[in-house]
């Protein structure tokens, strides 16, 4: 079917007289747009989730690849000469933006959270550390531990892809957790509103087959029940929806270093995409009804 | 025609001339309603054919259906209505469907509403109307599409002698009007009644034969 704006306003505003011809029904009304708006409710974490993940997944894909490290482990003397030797290399690799090794102080820094701050380091052999800053493509891995070898045998190459894949692949694997989440949300909307449009349709045979003796058409008598379930599923999601952005506004603010569940939430434009939940709800409540009324208008004269 | 395995109507042939005014009599079960139903396509044939102003019922689709249904104002013994909304809405429901517009319909509805003296019922609801009533607001409503038929399946099964004449009376009145009019019912006096003010031919349903029965009733 075409979407054409003009007919869906048509079909939203109606015609008040079509409208009164399914006699009005107060509480399976409320209970259509309770489980419309639970369900967009749902919807909007599902997609915060999945955004947030996503969001989780690049920087971590991003930053950690972007950095790497040169550990150089030597006797205490050859250490300097060591370092010296794998700077000078890495200044002839292409694909490396900038080298540096990192000061003792810088060291002591990293190892505090593990030993303290009042541990004496220099008298520990600490290896060196090189912190590697690609440029654009980055550097073939494989050819500079080959270089490392062969000049600068106490240096270990560690590029960070052995641990940074299974955290982006664990966030990827989040990230589609909240996809099928959104999926599955949609499909039991549709379940949900068949069976209201089912149980609604054969409570009102009578009205069906009175409609049909007058010369209803079946689209005419469909287009009744479409509406009143489509508007209903429509403004539950919709409550459902404010409701679900008002909690993901409350959550606590991500932390610089925070993990995904403080990160839980939208940024900038990602906002405007839980206001599409309402439109699709109101579209799978459309479809859904259609489909019920069709198969029950078809089975009788 | 057949039912369950079993045939009901067999070796009929019978063309309903416009203008015409019949009754459908037999037995209770012979198959009246079965051939009204078949006169508004709520029934398919089994086998043969049916036509329905000119078209093969077997060839209509449903809207084809719908469409042929404004033509035939059918009148049924337990009608039944929207049981939510006033009887002058129930009424005009045939120009709601069809998409007419019911205000510049406004004076014909209460005409008609006159016409079957149910104007200071109009606002009252179908379950509140007495079975009288509600034979003649089914009449209006099958005649307010002016249609071509009116089809009647003992539309006086539930009412007293007085009001059955005064439904006679309306159905003869339409027929006046150039109305084609098929009544089933097993009611003699209804059709002696009718026989003096009208010439009413009556079709008889017996050994799943329809015959045309003679004037001596």
């Amino acid at each position: 079917m075409k979407l054409d704006p003009t007919r869906i306003v048509e079909f939203l505003t109606g015609d008040a007289q079509a409208d009164r011809i399914v006699p009005p029904t107060g509480f399976t009304a409320r209970l259509t747009q309770f489980s419309a708006g639970a369900m967009a409710f749902l919807c909007v974490f599902a997609l915060a989730l999945s955004l947030a993940t996503g969001r989780l997944a690049a920087r971590w894909g991003d930053e950690l690849a972007r950095s790497s490290t040169i550990r150089i482990s030597a006797p205490a003397e050859q250490v300097a000469a060591q370092t010296e030797a794998a700077l000078r290399l890495l200044e002839t690799t292409p694909g490396v933006k900038s080298a540096r090794a990192l000061t003792a102080d810088e060291q002591a820094d990293l190892l505090a959270p593990w030993f303290g701050p009042d541990l004496p380091l220099d008298t520990l052999p600490i290896p060196q550390l090189i912190e590697v800053i690609e440029a654009g493509d980055g550097y073939d891995a494989a050819g500079l531990r080959l270089r490392l070898s062969a000049e600068v045998p106490g240096a270990v190459l560690d590029d960070h892809t052995r641990w940074r894949r299974p955290l982006v692949k664990a966030a990827s694997r989040l990230r589609m957790l909240g996809w099928l989440s959104i999926g599955l949300i949609g499909v039991t909307m549709a379940a949900m509103i068949t069976l209201a449009a089912q149980a609604a349709l054969s409570a009102n045979a009578q009205v069906i087959a009175v409609l049909r003796l007058v010369g209803a058409c079946d689209s005419y008598i469909a287009q009744a029940f479409m509406r009143r379930f489509t508007l209903r599923a429509l403004s539950g999601a919709a409550i459902g929806t404010v409701l679900g952005m008002a909690v993901v506004l409350l959550l606590p603010a991500a932390q610089e270093q925070g993990g995904f569940l403080t990160g839980l939430g939208f940024r900038s434009w990602h906002w405007l995409l839980p206001l599409f939940i309402p439109l699709a709800g109101g579209a799978v409540a459309f479809l859904a009804t259609r489909a019920a009324a069709r198969k029950t208008l078809g089975e009788l004269t | 025609m057949s039912y369950g395995g079993g045939e009901l109507l067999s070796d009929i042939s019978f063309k309903l001339q416009p203008g015409s005014f019949h009754f459908l009599t037999g037995p209770s079960g012979a198959g009246k309603t079965t051939f009204l139903k078949l006169c508004y396509g709520a029934l398919m044939p089994t086998a043969g054919h049916v036509r329905l102003f000119g078209a093969d019922v077997r060839a209509m689709t449903r809207d084809d259906v719908a469409m042929m249904r404004r033509r035939v104002g059918v009148v049924h013994q337990d009608v039944q209505f929207l049981d939510h909304l006033p009887l002058a809405d129930n009424v005009a429901l045939p120009l709601t469907v069809s998409g007419r517009d019911l205000l510049s319909e406004n004076s014909n509805l209460n005409e008609l509403l006159n016409w079957v003296g149910l104007r200071s019922r109009a606002d009252a609801r179908p379950p509140e109307l007495s079975g009288g009533e509600r034979q003649r607001a089914a009449l209006a409503r099958a005649v307010i599409m002016s249609p071509d038929i009116v089809l009647a399946d003992e539309p006086t099964g539930n009412i007293d002698w007085e009001m059955s004449q005064r439904l006679l009376q309306l159905l003869v009145e339409l027929n006046r009007m150039g109305k084609t009019i098929m009544i089933a019912t097993h009611d003699l006096n209804l059709i002696r009644a009718a026989k003096s003010q009208v010439q009413a031919r009556v079709l008889r349903i017996s050994n799943r034969r329809l015959q045309l029965a003679g004037a001596d009733l």
